[in-house]
């Protein structure tokens, strides 16, 4: 594969960086979708995300990724053979696997392995994306222009955390929990509210307006292309900092409290913006904690809640057809209203 | 510019091209099939080196064989899959020529710009998991006439847009190129770089001209890269620079600056004198402008008078919705699964594997000893015959709901309100055979009330039509909030909504049920513009025996249909109102 442009390289975009940030800290806030502009590098970002993580711990061999340390959470195969005796384990990088559009939906879940059918005539299964996405990062570019019967699909494992086959005689189950992310352009089609919701976050990209900002960008995109490895050791210190960065944070995750009353504010905000049921507050407390975790704080507080209120809530709020472009407006009103 | 010259440059573009295929993205050719387009696709031929691959992109392309999946022949002779390179895979290195690309499909454009960004196809298909090198410059034939426009997306990663609609095939002298001199080029294209000052220059004038994507100036740095090869600059110069702005940032520029605003402070920007200026030949010569002004000027020199007139500071939206990518479509090949026929394998068709080796799995004995005779080795593990294939059929959910938002006002009961009825009745009965599910809002007195929410039972719909009482003032604005809201939660079912208004137009009662025309009339309109704003399809059928101008501005309003039906009895109008739905 090619290699890809450092996550410390890119400039600007702070909300999507720190979205992707924290959803690597705290994977079960439900992935990040950025919609915007043309060649605002949505897709390069999460693709850089991919080089920065940390890698993980599974069970040497299994297909689905399974972590050696949750014995509870085993597929089927893992759960065989530990019965046997110890499983080995290995370290791996967390896997961010692309959906492409006009996947089929047997690539998605997984079907009949092909070769071992026409061959030896045998029913074995082949995992899918899914399995493969396992504890790592599923990645849908233009994730609005995607099959209805794919998003259907994803809707459903991403709820449930499980991919359930019944297709060409097969019946498996095999955990498949992932973090979504999703890019795509606003110009060309919208996205379904349901998958719309089960982004944690959403974030909104613009081409950066400030010249200085621009003219960085090209810069060092052209010192990226021509000399990618020379560009990539020269950023090589600052990636290694973030990473540790991202580890820490997980480690801390669990220690850092949330005060009642930022409970109360959270769930004030959420009211004055109308959003439809508990996610958007759930989430709104989980996505605080995990940048608490990241600036190394104890205690989540207002400021948290003040930077990553955008993100968490603008993509709940009741559709209004004629304040389209209002929902981030909207959702700054509430933040000065209730977090005076 | 004259014609000659729109053709100079365009030979030129071509020459850039050849010299860095997949660097400059490519080309979008703005011209109608002709001797001009074909004189320049030759030279074009003519340019690139002898082994470069050039295939042809037709416009219903299916996506199978654009991205690559199983080779079902290979596959069955071979006992094991066998992949099969689609075409974009087997462009790498060369060039993709996508005829009519005004019309292209969403999906077909999201792979080619996908594979543009990531140099390779990834494939997920057909039981096969691959990765393919797909590096290829583009040309995107455009035949669009007016306000057809290849997709945006594309656009945007094709660094060259000629237009050549305007030029005869009289300008269009042949020119004769030597290739070796391009070759020559692409040889010494590595070792050129752009250096800061340049880069700078380039964004900033890109943003002077309103041009957002960042990709504008990365293709025009390449541009001047091409340029200078072509040249055989050792570096990159100022004349690289401003035919690069020439040919990648003025097609694209939105504004362009005026004397005070959007240049940078310390470069200001040309003064009115220079714009008027025709002669741009001596301005790019004045090297002791600052950079981004001989870009500007440049830029300036390539866009005609008028446009640049029309280039205000209020900028002008080159861009287009597509629209069509919301749209649902019937599809035999994608959507849910809906059984499985024997079939020939057609393009696109889906092998379903499980039931073809099923089928082929009782005659394997007899097959094998009817094949026995032949060579043991080369003979396939499962002998799978053309009968034996299985397809699988999909269906996709296109269901729409149909909203009848009905006026039981006093005025339209006393015109029409039982022919609308029946109508409505017969349209309810077509929509029962599509499996279409209806829903009926009636408004009348102050308030609307859903009578039917959406349901398949015609039974219950036609006893609600019936139960339907007449009299009283017309809240049209509430009766379109009603029609609104149940279309935005229908569409969150993923469905897709349809209203049909049937309605005299003459609203008399405001939102909070007070009287008053104007008030009524305020509130009916700004309703209206919801409806618009949703981009729900809307039909207003106006019922008054004098269709009058109430009816149409409503329609106007909320981008209706507009179908006005003074006399016309149940059968026409429900007829009318079919075809106008589609």
């Amino acid at each position: 594969m090619a290699t890809a442009f450092p996550f410390s390289a890119i400039v600007g975009q702070d909300e999507m960086k720190l979205a992707l940030l924290i959803a690597a800290v705290d994977p079960k806030i439900g992935g990040v979708l950025a919609f915007g502009d043309r060649g605002s590098g949505k897709s390069t970002a999460v693709r850089a995300l991919a080089a920065l993580l940390p890698k993980m711990k599974v069970v040497a061999a299994c297909r689905y990724n399974c972590d050696p340390d949750r014995p509870a959470e085993f597929c089927e195969e893992c759960r065989v053979s530990a019965a046997k005796g110890a499983l080995k384990s290995a370290q791996v990088p967390v896997p961010v696997v692309d959906l492409p559009l006009g996947a089929t939906e047997d690539r998605v879940v997984g079907a009949l392995d092909l070769e071992r059918a026409l061959a030896r005539g045998e029913k074995a299964f082949e995992p899918g994306l899914l399995a493969r996405a396992h504890r790592g990062f599923l990645y849908i570019d233009e994730a609005n222009l995607l099959e209805d019967h794919l998003v259907d699909l994803l809707l459903d494992v991403a709820a449930s955390g499980e991919n359930v086959v019944e297709r060409e005689g097969l019946s498996i189950r095999h955990p498949a929990r992932f973090v979504l992310v999703g890019t795509g352009n606003p110009e060309e089609g919208e996205l379904r509210p349901q998958l719309l919701d089960r982004f944690g976050m959403s974030v909104e990209v613009k081409t950066p307006d400030n010249l200085a900002d621009r003219i960085e960008v090209v810069r060092r995109r052209d010192a990226f292309e021509s000399d990618s490895d020379a560009f990539v050791t020269k950023w090589a210190k600052d990636e290694a900092k973030l990473r540790r960065k991202i580890m820490i944070a997980r480690e801390k995750l669990s220690s850092v409290s949330v005060p009642d009353v930022t409970l109360e504010r959270a769930a004030k905000l959420c009211m004055a913006l109308g959003t439809d049921g508990l996610r958007g507050e759930l989430t709104l407390m989980r996505a605080a904690r995990a940048l608490a975790a990241l600036d190394s704080a104890k205690t989540v507080t207002d400021d948290h809640l003040r930077r990553i209120a955008p993100s968490a809530l603008r993509h709940r709020l009741r559709r209004n057809p004629l304040d389209d472009a209002g929902s981030s407006v909207r959702v700054d009103r509430a933040i000065s209203e209730v977090l005076r | 510019m004259t014609g000659a010259a729109v053709w100079s440059d365009a030979v030129t573009a071509a020459r850039l091209f050849a010299v860095d295929r997949s660097g400059t993205g490519g080309v979008l050719l703005r011209s109608r099939a002709g001797p001009v387009r074909d004189r320049w696709l030759a030279l074009l031929r003519a340019e690139l080196p002898p082994s470069c691959n050039v295939k042809q992109v037709p416009l219903n392309i299916a996506e199978g064989r654009l991205l690559g999946g199983l080779d079902l022949n290979a596959t069955l002779l071979a006992g094991r899959p066998v992949a099969e390179r689609g075409l974009l895979a087997e462009a790498d290195g060369g060039v993709i020529m996508l005829a009519m690309a005004e019309r292209l499909s969403a999906a077909t454009t999201v792979h080619v710009t996908a594979a543009i960004d990531a140099g390779e196809t990834i494939v997920e298909r057909d039981g096969l998991s691959l990765r393919m090198p797909a590096r290829f410059g583009v040309i995107a034939l455009d035949e669009g006439v007016e306000d057809e426009f290849a997709p945006a997306s594309l656009r945007d990663r094709l660094a060259l847009h000629l237009d050549l609609n305007a030029i005869g095939i009289r300008d269009a002298e042949e020119f004769t190129l030597d290739a070796g001199e391009t070759a020559a080029a692409r040889a010494r294209l590595p070792s050129l770089k752009p250096d800061a000052a340049q880069i700078e220059a380039v964004c900033t004038a890109a943003t002077a001209l309103g041009i957002a994507s960042l990709r504008a100036p990365l293709l025009a740095l390449r541009i001047a890269c091409s340029s200078a090869a072509l040249t055989g600059h050792s570096s990159v110069e100022r004349e690289d620079l401003a035919l690069a702005a020439r040919l990648v940032l003025a097609p694209r520029a939105l504004v362009f600056p005026a004397a005070d605003e959007a240049a940078p402070p310390e470069q200001p920007p040309p003064t009115e004198d220079e714009a008027n200026e025709p002669g741009a030949e001596d301005q790019i010569s004045d090297t002791d402008r600052a950079l981004d002004e001989v870009i500007l000027a440049a830029v300036q020199a390539a866009i005609p008078d008028d446009v640049l007139a029309a280039l205000g500071a209020a900028g002008r939206s080159r861009s287009r919705s597509s629209g069509k990518a919301g749209a649902l479509q019937k599809s035999s090949k994608r959507g849910r699964p809906a059984g499985v026929l024997r079939g020939a394998l057609r393009a696109g068709a889906r092998l379903n594997l499980i039931e073809t080796l099923r089928a082929a799995a009782p005659w394997q004995p007899l097959r094998c000893r009817e094949a026995s005779g032949s060579r043991e080795e080369s003979r396939p593990r499962i002998l799978i015959r053309k009968d034996d294939f299985r397809i699988s059929r999909f269906r996709q959910r296109t269901e729409t709901v149909t909203i009848f938002l009905v006026d039981a006002s006093g005025s339209a009961a006393l015109h029409r309100l039982a022919e609308a009825k029946g109508a409505v009745e017969l349209l309810l009965a077509d929509c029962y055979v599509r499996r279409d599910q209806v829903a009926l809002i009636a408004f009348r007195g102050s308030a609307a009330d859903m009578l039917l929410p959406p349901t398949r039972s015609l039974a219950r719909a036609k006893r609600s039509l019936a139960g339907l009482p007449g009299g009283g003032g017309t809240p049209l604005a509430a009766g379109l909030d009603a029609a609104f809201m149940l279309s935005d939660s229908v569409r969150r079912k993923g469905q897709t909504p349809t209203v049909i208004v049937l309605t005299d137009g003459r609203a008399n009662i405001a939102r909070d049920g007070g009287q008053g025309r104007p008030r009524a009339e305020d509130d009916a309109m700004s309703a209206a513009r919801q409806l618009r704003a949703a981009g729900v399809a809307v039909v207003l059928v106006d019922t008054s025996p004098r269709p009058g101008a109430s009816g149409e501005a409503i329609a106007k309003e909320m981008g209706a249909r507009y179908l006005p039906l003074p006399h016309a009895d149940a059968a026409t109008l429900s007829k009318a109102v079919l075809a106008s739905v589609g």
